[in-house]
């Protein structure tokens, strides 16, 4: 096979899905895809060698019906035979061990360089909790980081800690997964070359609503990124008279969870909605942000998202117009 | 060695009602009718656990499908794990190894007959319990709620604050009943093959098979002891104020991952062992030639068992393990492709030169070879750890390890279906049934796990219920599930082949083969006795001196 030939054919990958492997935009997975061509054709030539063998052997064995009904002639071993199956394999080892470790020390052993962009990753169930310590941001499940341009890398580092069960960061193009483990603290980078947006999703089982816990990265320039967090920072957007929707809000048990900065709303066990507009997505990314998907969340969340955390509230058609109507403020 | 039988007072059952067949079959210690007991309650929970399978597939025939809800398909995802590993997979090898090894090595029984229906007796129960929390998983909530916290059940998720009710218990009960059952028959199977062998079978002259269940025997005492101590650990934690794998108070859930995968990973060899015996013992036979390499065969084997107690955390390359501790285990991870290699090679070399017959267990062997070659280098793939970050939890690695326990541990199991049917059961069994099965099962097999690991590729996890459109994962999810058809109709070929030719099969002799061990020098079924005189041997294939005076194997042994 011509060896240009299997990248050419993984890239085309790219345009089949968006969380395709072999279509890497950032250095990890780059360094990935890089050991995962040189593994797939080793493997490859050891498949082609043994099933030829074993289609010859079989074809040219079978028993034909000429066969005179003798015994066929007893072998009970070759040591030089056996001493080389034994010998090569272990060579092909050393060299794909080499290979491998060299790869995980490129990855795992990276410098943090001192303009990295930190963030703390927070796996719930069944949402992602984003907080840039450095830059006193909070959002969820729509993480924004800047492109990192291969001349003056600009790489984000998680760290990666879990509320309550174990949950796994994987955007496939960006990097492999990592656990997020309760009491167990982890890290990894990313420094995506290409701006745009990123999927990926949790991948290890969390409970009920597991598959519904979706990751969307926003790799921005650097200008909009910095747009971006500036109006992050920005308190809660109030027109000075409390709303009928905010009374409901925070009347109710919604703010034991969810926090509006600003507001009566300090709760940490969902996700911040004090820029809940600047998100495209509502739920984890189960559905889009549009005020009718917000209504419906609102007024009883297992229909999106069934087994998910939050519970309906009950409030009346009246009540979830107002609270619809304040959720459309914070932006 | 006669095939005369002997008639002992009692033992004739054909004039017996049914109860009390019935009861002589509850309270048998033979290791016969304990072997077909074994396989038989695996045979049940094959199909169980295939129905789980299918409602999972068809969950995800489409993108956003609605036929299950996400608790039933976590539900079923624990359960079709936990009962294809614990009360199919160890059954069925552990009911062959009952049943083949005393006959292979010249025995009357195991060497501790009460205590293999013991160990029989609480595999079953285990297997009862687990399928009990379909009832009782709640308790006093009322419905019944089967265990939704998969089949490895990762801490914190089985804490009572994740996992509250009963369905985590009936889990961890059941596998700790039915570990006391393993525990049993490992014990049991090492104690027989060391101290049972006839006369002149030393252990250089034992047949592969028994070689083999020896390895697998020591592996089960030493894997299945940290998994037992584990659920006892978890019940502790779960009712008694423990704090091991109970994060919120300390614990440790990375703790649960190294007890669950020291036993986990050689857990695939204890299955994936008995099978290459199977593989072994009927590749010579029907390519009419001594397996190759008999010695470096048993070095092999022993390697693997040695090399596969220190992989165990390549299953954990994603917990976030130092690059020094990821290092190790992806050199020794792929080590152990080493003697496994040596082992394709050495079957590759028995058939070379021989004359190769096409019978229902030889293609399913065949099959055995290549699909194991495949399953062995997508091994290789997901031992290169940084690889492995990309593709663990992903439908790749569910892929590659369904065609390592199905394609290449299932394959076997039903190659040594037909080639010891006509040994249990004196009939046999209708050979164009049996390759109607063989190839609408291989067909089937292909078109779900060949086309499983692209989604994986492009980014789909394991365990979810749902996913969305636009991933390009639709249409090899549709290939996926409708494998299942032709798996399933393959299935159904095998049942009735077996329960037709029981019934209708004509009687096959002790030797239909034309073999070399020593379980064909009896009738077929065996007496209770086995054999009327102890045989005496003189070479690993006693039948072949037997049968060419003129040129027997201790001549070159």
């Amino acid at each position: 096979m011509e060896p240009s030939f299997i990248p050419a054919l993984l890239l085309a990958g790219a345009f089949l899905s968006p969380t395709n492997i072999f279509a890497p935009v950032s250095t990890p997975a780059q360094s990935i895809y890089d050991l995962s061509l040189f593994v797939l054709q080793v493997t490859g030539a050891i498949f082609l060698v043994v099933f030829t063998l074993l289609t010859y052997a079989v074809v040219k064995f079978r028993k034909r019906k000429t066969a005179d009904g003798r015994e066929p002639a007893q072998v009970y071993g070759s040591t030089q035979l056996e001493l080389a199956w034994t010998v090569v394999p272990v060579l092909i080892v050393v060299v794909l061990f080499l290979a491998a470790a060299r790869v995980i020390a490129s990855i795992q052993n990276a410098p943090k360089p001192d303009n990295a962009i930190d963030v703390t990753v927070i796996g719930h169930q069944f949402w992602w909790e984003f907080r840039y310590p450095s830059l006193k941001v909070v959002t969820a499940n729509e993480l924004h980081i800047p492109v990192s341009d291969p001349a003056h890398p600009t790489p984000t580092f998680l760290t990666l800690l879990s509320a309550d069960t174990d949950h796994s960061f994987w955007v496939p193009r960006l990097a492999g997964k990592t656990d997020l483990i309760p009491n167990h603290p982890n890290s990894m980078w990313l420094d995506p070359h290409e701006t745009g947006l990123f999927l990926g999703q949790c991948a290890q089982y969390c409970g009920t609503q597991h598959a519904l816990m979706l990751i969307r990265v926003y790799v921005q320039t650097r200008d909009e990124f910095d747009r971006w967090v500036r109006e992050q920072r920005l308190p809660a957007h109030t027109s000075g008279a409390i709303s009928e929707g905010q009374k409901i809000f925070e009347r109710t048990a919604c703010i034991n969870c969810h926090t509006v900065s600003g507001t009566a709303a300090d709760g940490h066990f969902g996700p911040d909605l004090t820029h809940l507009m600047s998100r495209d997505t509502i739920a984890s990314g189960a559905a889009l942000n549009t005020p009718v998907n917000l209504r419906r969340w609102i007024q009883d969340p297992n229909t999106i998202k069934p087994g998910c955390k939050m519970p309906a509230m009950g409030l009346s058609d009246s009540e979830l117009d107002a609270v619809t109507k304040y959720m459309e403020t914070l932006r | 060695m006669s095939t005369q039988s002997i008639a002992l007072p009692g033992t004739d059952a054909t004039q017996r009602s049914l109860v009390e067949q019935l009861h002589q079959w509850v309270t048998t210690v033979d290791h016969k009718r304990l072997g077909l007991l074994y396989i038989s309650y695996a045979l049940i929970f094959l199909v169980i656990g295939g129905v789980e399978a299918t409602i999972m597939r068809i969950q995800l025939i489409r993108p956003l499908n609605n036929f299950v809800s996400p608790q039933v398909f976590n539900r079923m995802f624990t359960m079709h794990g936990t009962t294809m590993i614990f009360f199919v997979a160890m059954p069925l090898v552990f009911g062959f190894a009952n049943y083949l090894v005393p006959l292979m090595i010249g025995a009357r029984d195991m060497a501790f007959p009460r205590l293999n229906a013991f160990s029989f007796w609480m595999t079953a129960f285990g297997g009862l319990l687990l399928y009990f929390s379909f009832v009782g998983g709640d308790g006093l909530y009322g419905a019944g709620n089967a265990p939704d916290v998969g089949w490895f059940a990762y801490a914190p998720l089985t804490a009572q604050a994740f996992s509250p009710g009963h369905s985590t218990d009936f889990w961890t009960l059941s596998l700790l009943v039915s570990g006391i059952g393993s525990i049993g028959t490992a014990t049991n199977l090492m104690a027989t093959i060391l101290c049972l062998r006839c006369r002149g079978m030393t252990l250089g002259k034992m047949p592969l098979l028994a070689w083999l269940n020896l390895t697998m025997g020591w592996l089960v005492l030493l894997v299945v002891s940290p998994l037992t101590a584990a659920q006892l650990m978890l019940l502790v934690d779960r009712y008694l104020g423990g704090h091991f794998f109970d994060t919120q108070a300390g614990g440790s859930a990375v703790l649960w991952m190294h007890f669950f995968w020291v036993f986990g990973h050689p857990e695939v060899y204890v299955l994936v062992i008995p099978a290459f015996a199977f593989v072994s013992e009927i590749i010579p036979v029907f390519s009419r030639k001594a397996i190759f390499g008999y010695p470096i065969m048993v070095a092999a084997t022993v390697g693997i068992g040695f090399i596969s107690m220190s992989v165990w955390a390549h299953h954990m390359f994603t917990v976030g393990m130092s690059s020094s501790a990821n290092t190790f285990f992806v050199l020794s991870t792929m080590a152990i492709s080493v003697p496994t290699g040596i082992k394709i090679f050495n079957w590759l070399a028995t058939m070379w030169g021989g004359q190769i017959l096409f019978r229902v267990p030889m293609l399913f062997c065949i099959a055995f070879l290549f699909q194991f070659l495949i399953a062995g280098l997508t091994g290789v793939m997901l031992a290169a750890a940084p690889f492995d970050w990309q593709l663990t939890a992903s439908y790749f690695v569910v892929a590659h390890f369904h065609y390592v326990i199905v394609g290449g541990i299932l394959f076997a199991i039903f190659g040594a279906f037909y080639y010891w049917y006509p040994k249990m059961s004196g009939k046999m069994y209708n050979e164009r049934l049996g390759q109607l099965h063989f190839w609408l099962f291989l067909i089937g097999f292909h078109l779900t796990f060949d086309f499983m690991h692209i989604p994986g590729i492009l980014g789909m996890p394991r365990r979810i219920y749902t996913y969305e459109p636009g991933r390009g994962w639709d249409i090899w999810n549709l290939i996926v599930t409708i494998g299942v058809l032709f798996q399933a109709a393959g299935v159904v070929f095998f049942v009735w082949n077996m329960l037709w030719s029981y019934l209708r099969g004509v009687p096959a002799g002790s030797d239909p083969w034309d073999a070399w061990t020593l379980e064909w020098s009896t009738s077929s079924p065996p007496p209770a006795y086995n054999f009327a005189k102890i045989p005496e041997i003189r070479s690993r294939r006693p039948l072949w001196d037997l049968k060419h005076p003129e040129d027997p194997d201790w001549h070159y042994e």
